[in-house]
This record gives structure tokens, sequence and C-alpha cells, in this order.
């Protein structure tokens, strides 16, 4: 025991040695954060539009600075035909264009009836909806202005709704989770595949498999400092969450950080088994930083719904355990139940755990090849 | 030059002799490709219903028909208890509860307004406003029908309505595919680049043979221009590859011209991989370039705006992008790729990216020093 405490500490000197990559392993968890908080957003905000006014009245002249209005626009050209249009959208600053047919606000006066239509660049599909639905709810708050009380009467159904979990549709619910899940795997198991080949690549590997440590004992004492160091960061990202999002953690914070801790051991497990398959360190650093990265953002459920995939997802995501742990997080962080609720998702990380053990004690070789 | 020919034959042979990084470095983006772009997608599809009606009158099942009828909405669970529904929402069974309280019908047909009341999973703010504009939709819908049934022709005066048609140009159906192809291939060839030519670097320092390159007549450009163009190749192989993926696996049209796609990839491969020979020559061993090299790595892909609105990030976020290499060329690919952009459309973001190219090469060589 005596040995093994001393070859932690080693461990943890190496460690606190490089203080850039101490600094780094705390400052990327706080950089997501703080970027997904402030600076990137699904949002539209001063979205450019360039309007296209073939009639030029009144109405058209008040419609237009009504949506330019709104905040969520910015007129960016007039366009006198539409020939422009293509050559606006080209140049990708402007992401709709609005067209006022010919005697727009005299055919609404006499006929009672106008058209407008709304021309989307459909390059970005999700901005081209936001667009276009926030256009076409202001022009139809215009046109039930114009209309009067006469449409406030033949309103018939008037819907309430409740926004369960988060009622004021803060997009904080969504990422601080995500970050926790994403910095967890990446850091934990990057950190320990790399130094476990990095020990294979310089040959020190075999003064530590002569010395009378076991061999489980140096796996296991390469591996606690980063146990403890991701823990402090989980710590680290919920304090902060909490402090400047005012996101407290709603279920039970020791069923929390047990879970956290559960997950912090899966990566672990996975960067070993990584480090037994990888020869050098720039193979473990592909596998581990290119091979999980995007995966992980893009199929765990974190900034794209599962739900809204192909079918064949749903199978494809099953192997990835950041599936299993944004669920378990957003129970416990933001929906407040308990275990009853996550039984599933913990067992499955368990055994995933185990199964990664298990292959990287078959795979790990204690013998020069 | 002919010295510049044979680092970069050098290079090259140290690259492929790693069985598992030559494999990879063309495997890994074909696959990712392959499996991440048809994954991701901000439409909303089926959200999953769950009703609680206590009016049971023919209005209360004819608004659930109506519901169930359309493409976003599926009606999935059908109950009479609040707390069965909500333990549904908990478990995220459903993502939202209808409850329509009795008496709904009687209001409706008596002309007094009908209450109705939504419960919205809201965990995911963005999905949870979109499914509530979506019923408001519905229910809209269903309000004009009411209407047209109950005022008889007589009593009917026009009101001034405003018609509304709307197209999506250069991407008719809004295929999310087209959006992200482009964009997972600009960071696919950020990652291999910004990561392995900064990491061969520096695996040169921590074994040591970069003194016996520091030993010879070779010049710090010829050495960095080496490191730089077996990358740069890659990379733009890379590209290729994932282009030819887009066209034949997703059908992803090409409008703009592809030598000015390759033009402007190249100029950002040089400019990322100045920058990561400049940041390599700071580290000492691998792993603390690796986690240099991902701390940038995360902020350029996040802020890029590879799924989110460019516009909508706030004054410091837009003035930071502007020594964001990832930003430019994000925009530059989707909008030669899909718009057909020119190069005169695009000159602003070329520019900058020459700038950052000679800015970070530069510093490369300024900084890495031939002597102990």
């Amino acid at each position: 025991m005596k040995r093994f405490l001393g070859f932690v500490k080693k461990e943890f000197l190496h460690i606190f040695r490089d203080y850039r990559t101490l600094f780094i392993l705390f400052g990327i968890p706080v950089a997501q954060i703080l970027i997904f908080g402030f600076a990137v957003s699904n949002d539209i905000r001063n979205a450019g539009v360039a309007i296209l006014d073939l009639s030029h009245d009144e109405i058209t002249l008040k419609l237009t600075d009504k949506i330019i209005s709104s905040g969520f626009f910015k007129k960016t050209e007039t366009l006198l035909n539409y020939k422009d249009i293509d050559r606006v959208f080209k140049k990708g600053k402007t992401k709709a264009v609005i067209i006022f047919e010919n005697d727009f606000g005299k055919k609404l006066i006499s006929e009672g009836k106008a058209s407008l239509s709304i021309i989307a660049d459909g390059s970005e599909p999700n901005t081209a909806t936001l667009v276009t639905n926030y256009t076409t709810a202001i022009v139809n708050d215009f046109t039930t202005e114009l209309a009067g009380p006469v449409l406030n009467n033949s309103i018939r159904i008037s819907p309430d709704v409740k926004m369960f979990y988060n009622p004021n549709l803060k997009s904080h619910f969504m990422f601080v989770p995500g970050v926790v899940t994403l910095i967890l795997i990446l850091i934990s198991a990057l950190m320990t595949s790399v130094t476990i080949t990095r020990e294979k690549e310089f040959g020190t590997m075999e003064v530590l498999l002569v010395s009378p440590l076991r061999p489980i004992q140096i796996i296991l004492g390469k591996v606690m400092p980063y146990f403890i160091l991701s823990f402090i960061n989980v710590l680290l990202i919920l304090a902060l969450s909490w402090l400047v999002f005012d996101l407290p953690v709603k279920g039970s914070l020791i069923l929390l950080l047990a879970e956290c801790m559960l997950y912090i051991l899966m990566s672990l497990s996975l960067g070993i088994l990584i480090s037994t398959v990888s020869g050098n360190m720039q193979q473990a650093i592909f596998i581990s930083l290119i091979g999980l990265m995007l995966p992980t953002v893009l199929l765990s459920g974190f900034i794209f719904p599962i739900e809204n995939m192909p079918k064949i997802y749903d199978y494809v995501s099953s192997i990835l355990p950041p599936r299993y742990f944004i669920v378990i997080i957003k129970n416990i962080m933001i929906k407040g139940t308990g275990l009853m609720y996550i039984w599933k998702e913990t067992l499955i990380l368990i055994i995933m755990t185990l199964v990664f053990i298990g292959l990287s004690v078959r795979k790990f070789k204690i013998r020069l090849e | 030059m002919r010295t510049i020919f044979y680092l970069i034959r050098k290079e090259f042979i140290q690259i492929f002799r790693n069985k598992f990084i030559s494999k990879a470095i063309f495997a890994v983006p074909i696959v990712q490709m392959l499996i991440l772009v048809p994954a991701v997608t901000f439409e909303l599809k089926n959200v999953k219903l769950a009703i609680i009606d206590k009016d049971m009158t023919s209005e209360s099942r004819g608004l659930i028909n109506m519901l169930a009828g359309s493409t976003f909405f599926k009606v999935s669970f059908s109950t009479f208890s609040e707390e069965e529904a909500n333990n549904l929402l908990h478990r995220n069974k459903c993502s939202m509860i209808l409850q329509i309280p009795s008496g709904f019908g009687k209001d409706i047909g008596n002309g007094k307004q009908g209450k109705l009341l939504a419960t919205i999973d809201a965990v995911n703010a963005s999905s949870a406003e979109l499914t509530w504009a979506y019923f408001n939709g519905v229910v809209r819908d269903y309000n004009m029908d009411l209407i047209k049934k109950n005022i008889t022709s007589g009593s009917f005066f026009p009101l001034p309505r405003i018609e509304i048609t709307n197209r999506y140009w250069y991407n008719e159906l809004l295929n999310y595919k087209y959006y992200m192809l482009p964009g997972i291939l600009v960071i696919l060839v950020t990652a291999i680049g910004f990561l392995l030519a900064g990491l061969n670097m520096v695996r040169e320092k921590e074994i040591g043979t970069i003194e016996q390159i520091n030993v010879t007549p070779v010049r710090k450009y010829h050495f960095i221009i080496a490191k730089m163009v077996p990358f740069l190749l890659i990379g733009l192989t890379d590209l290729a590859l994932g282009l030819v993926i887009g066209k034949v696996a997703f059908n992803i049209p090409f409008e703009g011209s592809v030598l000015l796609m390759f033009f402007g990839s190249s100029i950002f491969l040089i400019a990322v991989l100045g920058l990561a020979l400049f940041i390599s020559t700071y580290s000492g061993t691998q792993q603390q370039y690796m986690f240099v090299a991902f701390f940038c790595m995360i902020i350029f892909i996040l802020m890029s705006g590879i799924f989110t609105p460019y516009e909508s990030m706030p004054m410091w976020a837009q003035d930071f992008n502007l020594i964001n290499p990832v930003a430019y060329l994000m925009r530059i690919n989707r909008m030669i790729m899909l718009k057909g952009s020119t190069i005169s459309d695009i000159s602003r973001e070329l520019y900058s990216l020459v700038v950052l190219a000679i800015l970070f090469t530069t510093l490369a060589v300024r900084r890495y020093r031939k002597t102990v």
C-alpha cells in the first residue's frame, strides 16, 4: 500500500509539474460554459434582410418599418428588381428577401387582399425557418392591428402553455449537462490513454513493470490522479453553472456526484482500453480526440436530439456511453428525478465500465513483444 | 529547393510508416462523414403527445384528430390522470401534455372562449418553442374552421388579409445534410491538420530527433515548410474525399467552383498549420501540445458558426472571429458549395485568411529556434 501511495504521488508530481496542461485542463470546461452561455445561441438577432418593394406605398413602408424595428432583423439592402436577389444571397450577409407585390397597399385596401413573399436562404436551414416564422408572425400581427376588433371577436380558443422544467426557456438547461458529458469523457479518456502510451513509447513502462508494483497497481496509480482531477472539474462546472447561470442541481447532489464518478470511471477504463490498443501517443490521441469528439458532440443528444434523427441512429448511438450519461444528468439536474427514473442508464454505464476493464485486462501485455 | 523536397519526402515516409495513422487519416473522415452527416438535424417531427381529454365532446375530438393528422405531432398516450401524464413527461415518454378541460366543447358552442392547457418539456428550449409554435398553428387552423362553420355568408365581410408565400432558395426542402456536410468537413480537415502537424513537430523534440535536423544546414523556413506541405496535401485529400462522399452518398449539389474551394481551403490550411507549428514551439511534450491544441480547436469550432447563426453572436464574439480561421472557411465552403458564390463574393474572407496565413507562418518560423 505504501509503495502504491508513493507511485500515486509520483504521478501527481508529473501532472503538477506541467502547470500549462493543468491550467488548460480546467480552462477547457470554463471556456466552453462561457462560450455556450454568452457567445453562441440559436436565436435570431440582427439577421440580415433585404427588401424588394415593388409597390412603395404607405402600407409597405409601415410594414417594412415594423419588421426591421422588431430587433430580430437588420436591413442590408433595398433591392430594385428580382435579378438582385441571387446577388445579395451570394454575398452571404442577407438571410431573407421580403418582396411586396405591385400595388400592395392599393390591393389590400380595395380588394382586402395583397401578397407578400419571403425568400429565405435555405443554405442555413435553421436560420431560414426562424426568419420565415418570425416575419410571418410580424406580418400577421400587422394584419390583426389593421383588422382591429373584427378579428379579435372571432378568436375562440385560447391555449395556455406551461413550459415544464424550464419556464424561462433558457438554453443553459441544454448545454451545461452537455458540456459535463463531453468534457469528462474526452479529458478522462485522453489523459489516461496518453499517459499510459507515453510510458510504453519511451520504454519507461518496462521500468515500471520490473518494479515490485503489480500491473494492476501501476494502472490504478496512473488513473487515480485523473479521477480526482476530473472530479474537481465536475465540481467546477456545477459551481460555475450555479453562480453564473443560476442553474442549481434540482435533484440529489449526492446521487449526481455518484453518477459522475461512475461516468468518470467508465471514461478512464475506456482510456485504458485505448492505450492497450495503441502503440504510440499519436495513435492514442487520434483515437480519443478525433475518434471520440465529433460522435460525442453530434450523436449523444447534446445539441441534436436523438428523437429527430433517422431511426437507425437510435441503434448507432446506443453504443456511445455519453448518450446514457446525458439522460442521467439531465434527469437529476433539471428534472430532479431520483434513481428510479435512471436505473436503466446507470446499469448500462456499469456494464460498459466492466466490459472496458475486462477487455483491457485481457489485452494488457506485461511482457516485451 | 532540393533540400525542401528531400525534407518533404522524409516527412511523408515518417507519416506513412505508422500503419495506424496512415490509414486513419483517410478512413476516419470517411466513416465519420458517412455516419454523422445524415444524423444531425434541427428538424422536429413526431413530437409525442399525451392527451388528457376531460371534455369528450365532438369538438375536443375534432381538435385531437387535427393534431394527430399533422406530421409534426404524434398522439402517443391518452389518459385521464394528470399524475400519469406528468410521469410520462418525467420518463421522457412524451414531450407535451395537452389538457382539454371539461366544458371546452360547450364554451365554444356558446361563443365563449375555450381553454386549453399545454405542458411542454422545455429542457431543450428551442425544441419547446418550436413545439409551441406548431401547436398554436394547429389551433389557429381549427379556429378558422370553426369560424367558417359559424359565420353565415351574409354576416361575413372581408378582413384585410396579407397572403404570405415563402420559398427557400438553394435548398428547397431545407435538407440539413446540405448544411452539415460542408461544416463537418471543415472540422475534420481542421482537426487532422492542426493536431497531427503540431504533434509531429513536438514528437521530434520529445524524442530528440530535432537535434539532428538542427545541426544540418537546413534553414528554419525549409524545415517549417517541409512540416507543412505533407499535412496540407493530406488535408486537401480529405477535403476531396469528403466532397466525393457528399456527391455520391448524399447527392449534395456543388454550385460553385471546385477550384475556388480548394484554393480557399489551401490558404486556410496554411493558416491552421502555421498556428499549429507556432504553438508547438511552446510545447515540450506531445501531451502538452495536445491539450493546447484541443483547447484552441474547441473554441475555434464552437465560435465558427457551425451549429449556430453567425450574426446572432454578440459583438465581442464576432470580433474574436476575426482571428478565427475556422469561421472564415465555414462561411466560404457553405457559400461556394450551396450558393455558387464567386471569388468576388468571398473576397473579404479570402483576404483575411491570407493575412492569417502569413501571420501565423511568420510567427512559426521566427519562434522556431535551431539553438538550444
